[in-house]
C-alpha cells in the first residue's frame, strides 16, 4: 500500500507551543489530517515535522458573541460538528449544508474547518501518486516546471476545491491567525492568491485559530450548491455561494446587497461583481435569477484542472446558480 | 427484494434447506473483522517485496542496474525480467507475458524489477535506487491505429499477427439474403469504454519454501488451480512441491481470474532468499494489473420482419485488448458466440478483431465478453421497436428462443426462464400503465439477456472431471467439505455447505467447507465463466447422495424399514411414518460407520459433450445450461444538466432454482448495481496526450457510485430448472449484470428521445444529444418528444 514518509510528530499542549513548533523550517500542521496524509502518501510534501492540533480543546468551540454580533467558531471543530451546530443552522444554513457535504462522513468526522479553509489546491496532474507523476514529468506544483492545464502556463492553477470557503466569503467571515508576532485578522477573501503552489497568504509559522462570522443584521437567504458525478466523497466540480440581503423577510423583499462567490476555478474562489444593478429587484423576478446566473457564466471560466469538460462545468454554474436562486424562492 | 414469499411447497421435507435464507457460512467472521485475508498473513522473518513499474507505455529496457538498491541496508534481493524467461498465460496457445519485462515494457506500470526488503518502507527505497535506462518507443493507445502500424512496430514480443490478437468470423445461414428481405434494417455503431473490478481488497500474494523445498503461496486469486500450473511452468517447479492456498477473498468479479506478476515475483524472491516474502499492490497497482472489461467499438445491422421478428443480425466488432492476451481469445469468440440467446433468429454473422495497445490488458470482469455485445444487441431491438410501433417487451417475446431450443450458432439450450422474466418485470414496474403516461424526462427501458453456466471444456484440454469434491463424515455428527472452488465472496462454499445439508440433515453450523488449498482438497478449475454452482454443485451433490445412501441405509437397517421412510433433516434421521422413531445425526453417522468404515466420498462432474456444434470455435461459449435475464430501468433526465438518474431496477432472473435465496438475490442486485455503475460513470481509461498514463488510477479518480448514487434493485428470482444443474440450479453470479447497460439507455431514450450510443452516459454527453434533438425538432425535423406530454 501506500505508504507514509518518515516525519517526527509533535503534539503541543498550548496554542503558543504549536506556533513556536510550526516555526521550525518545513514543519506542517495535522488536524484531522484528511488532506495532508493522502497528500503525503502521494509524496507531495516532506515535512520534518508535523505539528498535531488533537491536544488544542481552545479550537474545538463554536461561540455565539451576541455583543460583538459574530458566530466565533474554533478552527478545530469538526466539519460534522459545524454541520449540525445550532447557531451555524439557524444562521448560516448554508454553512451548516456546506460542511455537510464535503467529501463522507467519515471525513467530516475527522476533518477540521481550519483544514477546510486550507485545504491544499488540487489538480489532476497533481493529486497522484510519485510513481504516476514521474510518467508525466511532474509539474510546476510537483517535481517538474510545466503546466499541463494551461499549456505554456507559468502560474499554477490547481483549484481551490473547499465546500466552505466560498460561503464563508459570502458571509464576510474573518480567518484569525496566530503566528510567532502574534494575532491578526484578516477578511477571508483576502486569505487567498491566484497561485496554486502558495494560495494563501498564511505565514509559515501561522496558525488558523478561528473563524468570525458577523451575524446578519438583516433578513437573508444565503445557499451553497455543489455538483459532482457522486452524491458523496467528491470534491466540487460545480461550487457556488450565494448571499442576499434583503429588506423584508419573503421572497417577495427586495435585494439590498449581495455576495456570489464561486470555487473550483483557478487557485482562489471568485467573487462575482457587477452585481449592483440587480440590486432592488425582487428575489422572486426571474429577472433577478437569470441576471445573477448570467453574470457568473461571464465571469467564472473553469479550467481543465478537475474532471469534466471544463465549457460543461462553466455551463453547470449558470444552471445551478439559477436553481439555487429559484431554490431559495420556492423556500419562502 | 423478493416479491414472491417461498412456496409452501418448497418446505416440504424433502426441501428442509433448498431455497432458504441462509446467512453464509463466512458472514459472521466478516462482520466481525476477524477474517483473515492474504495480506493479515504474517511469517516469521517475512520480508516485503515491491515492483518497480515503467513510466512510459512502451520502452525498451536498455540496462537495469540494482547494485544501489543491493548495497542498502535491509535489502535482500532483486529480480527482474532474466529470472523469469518463460512466458506464461492463462490460455495455453497464448502464453505472452513474463513475470517482469524481459526487454521492454508495455504499458505505463507494467512490470519491470522486484525487490525484497525487510519491511515495506525499506522495499519501497530500494525500488526507487533500481537505475533503469529506457529507449522510449512509438506506443499506440488505438486498436485501429496499432493494426494498421508497420510489423516493426510490434507490440506483444510473443505475438504471431503483429497486433492482430485475435481475429474470429464466423456466419449462420445467410446474413446478406436476411438482410435483403428485412423490412426494417437498423444500422448502429457503439462503443463500451473499458471499466474495471475495483474489488475492494487489492491483490496480494506471500510466498514460503520449506526446508523440504516445498514452495507454498498464498494468494488473493480465483484461480488457485491455473496459478499452481503456471507456478510450475514458470519457476520450473515440479507442481508437486508447490502448495496453493487462497485465503478468503475480498471480491474478484474476474479481476483476479489469472496469475499476476505478484505470485512469480514472492515466490522466487522467496526461493532466492530463503525467507517469506509478500506483495500487496498498491491501489493504483490494480488499475495496471487490470484485467478489465474490454473497450469494444460495435458495428451492428440487424434486420427485421414487420411484425419486428429478427432475420438476421451482423456484427463487426474491434476489441481493444491493451498489451497482453489474457483471456483474449475467448473474449474474442465470446463478443460475438453469445450475442445470439434469447433470441431466434434466420441468420447471424459476427466478425471480431482484437488488438493489442500499449495499456493494462484488458480480459473477464463479471459477464466476460458478452457484456458489451449485450448493449449493442438490446439497444438494437429497442430502436426496432420504436420503428415498427411495437412495445419493446412484445417485440422481445416474439423472438424468444424457448426452451429445450437451439441457437442460430447451434448451442443447445436447455431450460429457459426468459418469457417468465420479460412478464414479472413487465408486472412489477407497472411498465404497460406507467410507460404510457410517464412525462418528459422519466422513462422506462427494457433489456434482456442470457449467461452461460460455466465452460464446456476447460481452459487447457483434459477429459477430467471439470469439478470434484470430497466430503467426509464423522462421529461427531459432522460434515467436512473439501472442496477446490474459489468462494470469492459469491457464496460458493455457502452453497457446497446448502447442498450437503439438505442431503445429510444437517444445519449449516455442523459442516465446515475447507476450500482453495492445493494440499488439502481436490481440484477445481476456479472461480470464472459462472461454473460453480452447476458443476461444483453437481459433483457435490453426486458425493453427497452417495453419503447419503450409506447413513440412510445403515438406519433402516437398525430400525428394520424400507430407506424410503428415513428423512435425514433437523440434526436427525427420523421415520417418515412414525416420527417419535428418530436418532440424533451423530448416532446415524456412527452407525453408518460401524456398517462401512470410515465416512468419506467423493463426487465428481463433467460436462455433456453434446450441448454445441461441430464448426471451428463451436465448444467457446457452449455450456451445460443457460440462465436469462431481464432488467426493466426507470431514469429521470435533467433536460438542463444532461444528469441521469436510474431510480428504480427490476431484475428478474432464471437462476433455475435458488439454493440460497439471499445469495441469490445478492448476486442480482450486486450485478445490476455494477452494471449501472458502468453504464453511469466508469471508464478506465488512459490519456494519450500524456504518454499512456491511466488518467486516475486511484478510487477517489476512478468513480463508481456510492449508496447515495444507487438506485433502488428490486430482485425478482425466477425458476425454470434445469435437468443439468443440481436441483436444477444454474448461475445467478454474472448473468443479472447484463441488461443493465441496455435497459438505461433504453430507458434515457423513452424519457428524452435521445439514443447515447456510447458509454458511459455522462451528463456532457447526454446534454450534447438533448440539445441536438431540441436543435432538430426546432428545424421541424422531429417531433417533440412525448410532445403531448
Amino acid at each position: 500500500m501506500l505508504r507514509l514518509p518518515e516525519f517526527e510528530l509533535a503534539v503541543p499542549e498550548s496554542i503558543d507551543d504549536a506556533v513556536r513548533l510550526l516555526a521550525q523550517p518545513g514543519a506542517r500542521v495535522v488536524a484531522g489530517g484528511t488532506d495532508i496524509l493522502p497528500n503525503l502518501k502521494h509524496r507531495l510534501d516532506h515535512p520534518p515535522l508535523l505539528v498535531s492540533l488533537a491536544r488544542l480543546t481552545a479550537l474545538r468551540t463554536i461561540v455565539r458573541d451576541d455583543a460583538a454580533g459574530v458566530l466565533r467558531i474554533g478552527a478545530g471543530v469538526t466539519l460534522t460538528e459545524l454541520a449540525e451546530h445550532e447557531d451555524v443552522r439557524t444562521h448560516f444554513p448554508s454553512l451548516a449544508h456546506a460542511a455537510g457535504h464535503v467529501a463522507s462522513p467519515l471525513i467530516r468526522n475527522m476533518g477540521t474547518l481550519g483544514g477546510n479553509v486550507n485545504l491544499d489546491t488540487r489538480c489532476r496532474y497533481v493529486n497522484q501518486t510519485e510513481f504516476w507523476r514521474s510518467a508525466i514529468g511532474g509539474c510546476l506544483k510537483s517535481e517538474g516546471d510545466v503546466c499541463h492545464v494551461v499549456p505554456g502556463g507559468r502560474n499554477c492553477v490547481a483549484a481551490m476545491s473547499s465546500d466552505c470557503v466560498p460561503v464563508l466569503i459570502g458571509q464576510d467571515a474573518i480567518i484569525v491567525l496566530q503566528g510567532p508576532d502574534g494575532r491578526r485578522e484578516l477578511p477571508l477573501g483576502a486569505y487567498y492568491s491566484a497561485d496554486g503552489i502558495r494560495h494563501t497568504v498564511r505565514g509559515d509559522a501561522e496558525l488558523t485559530v478561528e473563524l468570525r462570522v458577523p451575524l446578519p443584521r438583516t433578513p437573508r437567504r444565503s445557499s451553497y450548491s455543489k455538483w459532482s458525478v457522486r452524491k458523496s466523497i467528491d470534491f466540487p466540480l460545480v461550487s457556488v455561494a450565494l448571499r442576499f440581503d434583503l429588506d423584508a423577510e419573503g421572497a417577495d423583499a427586495k435585494v439590498e446587497a449581495m455576495r456570489v462567490v464561486v470555487g473550483v476555478l483557478g487557485a482562489r474562489p471568485r467573487e462575482v461583481t457587477r452585481l449592483e444593478d440587480l440590486h432592488g429587484l425582487t428575489l422572486r423576478d426571474p429577472a433577478f435569477a437569470k441576471g445573477v446566473a448570467d453574470r457568473v457564466y461571464q465571469q467564472c471560466k473553469p479550467l481543465e484542472n478537475v474532471p469534466y469538460e471544463a465549457p460543461y462545468r462553466r455551463e453547470m454554474l449558470r444552471v445551478h446558480t439559477r436553481r439555487a436562486i429559484e431554490a431559495l424562492v420556492a423556500g419562502g | 427484494m423478493p416479491d414472491d414469499p417461498r412456496k409452501p411447497a418448497a418446505q416440504t421435507e424433502a426441501n428442509w434447506q433448498l431455497g432458504k435464507v441462509h446467512r453464509k457460512v463466512d458472514a459472521m467472521e466478516r462482520m466481525r473483522g476477524i477474517t483473515r485475508y492474504t495480506d493479515d498473513l504474517k511469517l516469521p522473518g517475512m520480508l516485503h517485496a515491491k515492483i518497480v513499474r515503467s513510466p512510459h507505455a512502451h520502452a525498451k529496457i536498455v540496462s537495469i542496474d540494482p547494485s544501489r538498491a543491493l548495497a542498502m541496508p535491509g535489502v535482500f534481493g532483486v529480480v527482474t525480467g532474466k529470472d523469469f524467461p518463460i512466458p506464461y498465460g492463462i490460455i495455453p496457445w497464448t502464453p505472452d507475458e513474463n513475470a517482469l519485462a524481459l526487454d521492454k515494457a508495455l504499458f505505463v506500470g507494467d512490470g519491470v524489477a522486484a525487490v525484497a526488503a525487510i519491511d515495506e518502507d525499506t522495499a519501497i527505497e530500494a525500488a526507487r535506487a533500481i537505475d533503469i535506462v529506457w529507449e522510449k518507443l512509438p506506443a499506440f493507445f488505438d486498436p485501429e491505429a496499432a493494426l494498421a502500424a508497420p510489423p516493426e512496430l510490434q507490440i506483444n514480443p510473443y505475438s504471431k499477427h503483429a497486433n492482430l490478437s485475435k481475429e474470429v468470423l464466423l456466419e449462420f445461414g445467410d446474413v446478406e439474403q436476411g438482410i435483403a428481405d428485412a423490412a426494417l434494417v437498423v444500422e448502429g455503431e457503439y462503443f463500451f469504454e473499458g471499466t474495471t473490478h475495483a474489488a475492494i481488497e487489492p491483490h496480494c500474494a506471500v510466498a514460503h519454501v520449506e526446508p523440504n523445498g516445498l514452495l507454498t503461496v498464498w494468494s488473493a486469486t480465483q484461480v488457485s488451480h491455473y496459478l499452481h500450473r503456471e507456478l510450475a511452468k514458470v519457476l520450473e517447479l515440479p507442481a508437486h512441491r508447490i502448495r496453493v492456498i487462497q485465503p478468503p477473498l475480498g471480491g474478484a468479479f474476474g479481476g483476479k481470474s489469472e496469475p499476476f506478476d505478484l505470485e512469480f515475483v514472492v515466490a522466487k524472491l522467496a526461493m532466492m532468499t530463503k525467507r517469506p516474502v509478500k506483495l500487496l499492490y498498491t491501489r493504483e497497482e490494480v488499475f495496471y494489473a487490470h484485467r478489465g472489461r474490454h473497450p469494444m467499438r460495435m458495428r451492428y445491422r440487424t434486420g427485421f420482419t414487420e411484425d419486428g421478428r429478427i432475420l438476421a443480425m451482423d456484427a463487426k466488432t474491434t476489441i481493444d485488448g491493451g498489451a497482453y492476451s489474457s483471456f483474449g481469445l475467448v473474449t474474442t469468440y465470446y463478443s460475438g458466440q453469445l450475442a445470439v440467446s434469447p433470441y431466434a433468429m434466420g441468420a447471424y454473422r459476427f466478425h471480431s478483431t482484437r488488438a493489442y495497445t500499449n495499456k493494462p490488458a484488458c480480459g473477464p470482469k463479471r459477464g466476460h465478453g458478452s457484456v458489451q455485445p449485450r448493449f449493442a444487441t438490446e439497444v438494437q431491438l429497442d430502436k426496432a421497436a420504436v420503428a415498427l410501433g411495437i412495445d419493446p417487451i412484445e417485440l422481445r417475446r416474439r423472438n424468444d428462443l424457448g426452451a429445450d431450443a437451439q441457437t442460430k450458432n447451434d448451442f443447445r439450450i436447455g431450460s429457459n426462464g426468459f418469457l417468465e422474466c420479460l412478464r414479472r418485470v413487465e408486472l412489477s414496474s407497472g411498465w404497460r400503465e406507467r410507460r404510457a403516461t410517464l412525462p418528459y424526462g422519466h422513462g422506462l427501458g427494457i433489456a434482456g439477456s442470457t449467461y452461460i453456466c460455466g465452460t464446456n471444456y476447460p481452459i487447457y484440454p483434459n477429459a477430467m472431471p471439470q469439478a470434484a469434491v470430497q466430503i467426509c463424515l464423522d462421529r461427531s455428527g459432522r460434515a467436512r467439505i473439501f472442496s477446490g472452488a474459489n468462494d470469492i465472496g459469491q457464496g460458493s462454499n455457502t452453497m457446497l455447505a446448502v447442498i450437503v445439508s439438505e442431503e445429510l440433515g444437517l444445519p449449516l453450523d455442523d459442516i465446515r467447507v475447507l476450500s482453495a488449498d492445493s494440499d488439502l482438497t481436490p481440484v477445481d478449475l476456479g472461480a470464472y465463466s459462472s461454473r460453480i454452482t452447476l458443476m461444483v454443485g453437481n459433483a457435490c451433490l453426486d458425493g453427497a447422495k452417495k453419503l447419503r445412501k450409506k447413513v440412510v441405509g445403515a438406519v433402516a437397517k437398525r430400525w428394520s424399514v424400507p430407506e424410503h421412510r428415513i428423512v435425514l433433516a433437523q440434526r436427525m434421521a427420523i421415520d417418515r411414518e412414525n416420527p417419535d422413531q428418530h436418532v440424533s445425526s451423530a448416532q446415524a453417522f456412527v452407525w453408518a460407520e460401524e456398517d462401512h468404515g470410515l465416512l468419506g466420498e467423493v463426487g465428481s462432474y463433467n460436462t455433456p459433450k453434446d450441448r454445441h456444434g461441430d464448426y471451428r470455435g463451436a465448444t467457446i461459449g457452449a455450456s451445460p445450461a443457460y440462465s436469462f435475464t431481464s432488467h426493466v430501468a426507470e431514469v429521470s433526465v435533467d433536460p438542463e444538466t444532461g444528469v441521469v438518474e436510474v431510480g428504480t431496477i427490476w431484475v428478474a432472473h432464471d437462476c433455475g432454482r435458488a439454493l440460497s435465496r439471499k445469495v441469490v438475490e445478492g448476486q442480482m442486485e450486486g450485478s445490476a448495481y455494477m452494471g449501472f455503475a458502468e453504464a453511469i460513470m466508469e471508464q478506465h481509461i488512459v490519456d494519450p496526450a500524456h504518454g499512456g498514463v491511466h488518467t486516475g488510477p486511484s478510487l477517489l479518480d476512478y468513480r463508481i457510485p456510492t449508496f447515495l448514487d444507487t438506485p433502488e434493485l428490486i430482485s425478482l428470482i425466477v425458476e425454470a430448472p434445469d435437468d443439468r444443474g443440481p436441483y436444477g440450479a444454474k448461475e445467478a453470479g454474472e448473468g443479472p449484470l447484463h441488461p443493465s447497460i441496455p435497459a438505461i439507455a433504453n430507458a434515457i431514450y423513452d424519457a428524452v428521445g435521445v439514443r447515447i450510443d456510447t458509454l458511459p452516459f455522462s451528463p456532457p454527453k447526454v446534454l450534447r444529444a438533448i440539445r441536438a434533438r431540441a436543435g432538430a425538432e426546432a428545424k421541424g425535423e422531429l417531433a417533440p418528444h412525448k410532445g403531448a406530454r
